[in-house]
């Protein structure tokens, strides 16, 4: 077992401020492939909602285009309007000059922060402009921390498999000014390839998906032999069929001077979603979540088990 | 066109020396311990097999490789530091390193030692290499297995960092690095313990006619009498989508790129990666006298370079897996 160490972040020192300061709450970026009138559905409701920062844009596939990067900005200018602070998040994989192009425009876009994904998305803004280091950038020891705030880093996401005592330690020594974000709720997206499984389910080419994504508003369930809901085919990536909620454990995360809790966006309930944590957030109960997710609940990585566990 | 050098995986002395032998210019290793991606149980070496693997190396002229390529995490990363240092001392050829903390301290630490930029890393783009070029000097990257032959060519018109690719082993059908999948299920993975579905939480069990392999309790597959069953890696197993019931992920298969090695060498691939560290010794020799021969007999005229049936045939025997595939490089693979 490693000691428990004592928090000793400077800004957040004084304990007693730090429990009365209220964590913001995040919605991360749509994983999924809508329709552009859901999506755009979707976020008339985030604006009128109580998270407090939004990240946009596609992660997943550049083959995705319901929503072109102009789109993107203007939901972020109407988002912004609404008070959200908005984020633009680039692609985790990034594979062919197409890719880098989309890159380099929202790297460059001058106006709103960017969530860097992968390390091309860090060349373009560090030492630039502060900039969000996404969840995918495997950030999970100080050292790589302290690199990352000198490289410009407002706020790093915790890598997905940590737990809270691995969060204890970096924030023990975290980088005077680093913000902390915890994903908190939805399913974990796991893995990334360069094979698409849900047009290899539907035996299709990747270049000619028909994208068949937009059939599966949740991702497409993956079971074992056996009818054990296992993982969630999303194009590229591969996800929990499990959805990570740390709703139980936001105080934890508040006494870990965590600054940011990121909710994952699903198709239905998710305006009550954001609300119960919202409401957590700012020390209050909070409406259960029973009922509301699209799957049962899992938190193993936060309490350093395997991920697809459930502790009480 | 330079022709690639050939890196093979050495999980124990006696797999170094038969790679050595067999005509390797790299073989690479790692410690028994997590610092490394291949940590198995009675894999690896200490300090004095070190020793010796990169004298026995030096005096074939071959060149020997650490990977220290997982990622420390929260305050631990003093062990692997040490492990750089050990291999510093050691005077190895080149650190393979996948977290940028680590980079850092080799960079500055010990400003001679070679780093090369870990397939853990997940660089997929000139991008992302270049960057480590600049900050830390890198001498190599070795390209996780995703990129089509147009990808890899694109990388390395636009990087002068030497590019290394995979051209036979095990196929990880998921970007390395990015991939916790192994940790949902088991608590550990690539990048936190150097493992992925680890055997420890295997189980086989017997129904009947039908054997059933589990992770942790998740049945990766079910096998009827007669079938070949395979080690559950959790990527590789059959599930149902939609009631249907496949190799949703990856069949077992493995990388072959041999057919490609004249795309690989016209390209400017400075060096093909085997990969293979969990393997036998026979394996290891194999596979490198195989390559060498290939990348021999392509040097030596490569307007009549063809795969020969016997390097086919070798290759075919140690293969995971039933069939070979030549991977992302490929594009229909995707």
């Amino acid at each position: 077992m490693r000691p428990r160490l004592p928090l000793r972040v400077g800004r957040h020192s004084d304990n007693s401020a730090m429990a009365l300061m209220r964590m913001k709450l995040s919605l991360g970026p749509v994983l999924y492939y809508w329709t552009r009138e859901a999506l755009m559905e979707f976020y008339a409701g985030v604006a009128e909602s109580g998270v407090d920062i939004v990240y946009l844009g596609e992660v997943v596939c550049s083959r995705r285009h319901n929503l072109r990067l102009d789109d993107w900005l203007g939901l972020a200018r109407d988002l912004s309007a609404s008070g959200k602070q908005v984020v633009l998040s680039t692609q985790a994989l990034i594979e062919s000059e197409s890719d880098l192009k989309a890159l380099r425009r929202i790297a460059a876009n001058g106006e709103f922060t960017v969530e860097a994904n992968e390390m091309g998305a860090v060349r373009l803004l560090a030492g630039r402009v502060p900039f969000v280091a996404g969840p995918h950038l495997n950030i999970y020891n100080n050292e790589t921390l302290a690199w990352f705030a000198e490289l410009g880093a407002m706020r790093f996401v915790l890598p997905l498999e940590l737990s809270r005592d691995m969060l204890r330690e970096l924030q023990a020594a975290r980088p005077a000014g680093m913000q902390t974000e915890v994903f908190a709720y939805g399913r974990m997206p796991l893995a990334f390839s360069a094979r698409c499984f849900t047009a290899r389910h539907h035996d299709l080419p990747k270049d000619d998906c028909q994208f068949r994504c937009l059939d599966d508003a949740d991702g497409l369930a993956l079971k074992t032999r056996d009818r054990t809901p296992f993982l969630t085919l999303n194009g590229i990536q591969t996800q929990s069929a499990l959805v990570y909620d740390l709703s139980e454990s936001i105080a934890e995360l508040r006494s870990l001077a965590v600054d940011v809790v990121r909710v994952s966006p699903q198709s239905r309930d998710m305006l009550a979603i954001i609300e119960a944590f919202s409401e957590r957030c700012a020390g209050r109960p909070g409406a259960p979540l029973e009922g509301l997710r699209v799957a049962a609940p899992c938190n193993g990585y936060w309490h350093g088990v395997p991920g697809m566990e459930y502790r009480n | 066109m330079p022709i690639p050098e050939l890196v093979c995986p050495a999980g124990n002395l006696p797999s170094l020396k038969t790679a050595v032998d067999n005509g390797a210019d790299w073989v690479y290793m790692g410690l028994k311990d997590e610092t490394n991606a291949r940590n198995f149980a009675g894999l690896n070496f200490d300090a004095a097999s070190a020793r010796e693997g990169l004298r026995y190396a030096h005096a074939a002229g071959a060149k020997m490789l650490i990977a220290i390529n997982t990622f420390p995490q929260g305050q631990a990363s003093k062990r692997w530091q040490r492990a750089i240092d050990g291999a510093a001392d050691l005077g190895i050829d080149a650190v393979i390193l996948a977290d940028a903390g680590l980079m850092r301290y080799a960079a500055e630490r010990h400003p001679q030692l070679r780093l090369h930029l870990s397939v853990q890393t997940s660089a997929t783009n000139y991008e992302a290499i270049n960057f480590y070029q600049e900050r830390f000097g890198i001498s190599r990257a070795v390209l996780p297995r995703v990129l089509s032959l147009a990808q890899v060519a694109d990388v390395i018109r636009n990087t002068t960092v030497p590019i290394e690719v995979f051209g036979f082993g095990s196929l990880c059908v998921m970007v390395e690095g990015r991939c916790a999948l192994s940790s949902y299920v088991t608590g550990e993975s690539p990048n936190t313990r150097g493992v992925c579905s680890p055997a420890k939480a295997v189980r086989w069990e017997k129904h009947g006619d039908t054997l059933d392999a589990r992770l942790n309790g998740i049945l990766i597959d079910r096998y009827a009498p007669g079938e070949n069953a395979g080690y559950p890696t959790l990527c590789k197993g059959r599930f149902n989508v939609d009631g249907e019931t496949h190799y949703a992920i990856e069949d077992p298969s493995s990388l072959n790129a041999m057919a490609l090695l004249p795309e690989l060498v016209n390209i400017g691939v400075a060096a093909i990666k085997i990969e293979g560290r969990q393997r036998s010794p026979a394996y290891v020799a194999a596979v490198t006298r195989i390559w060498r021969a290939a990348i021999d007999a392509h040097a030596k005229n490569p307007q009549l370079f063809a795969v020969q049936a016997d390097w086919a045939n070798g290759l075919a025997r140690v293969a995971e897996g039933q069939q070979h595939t030549l991977g992302a490089y490929h594009r229909k693979w995707k």
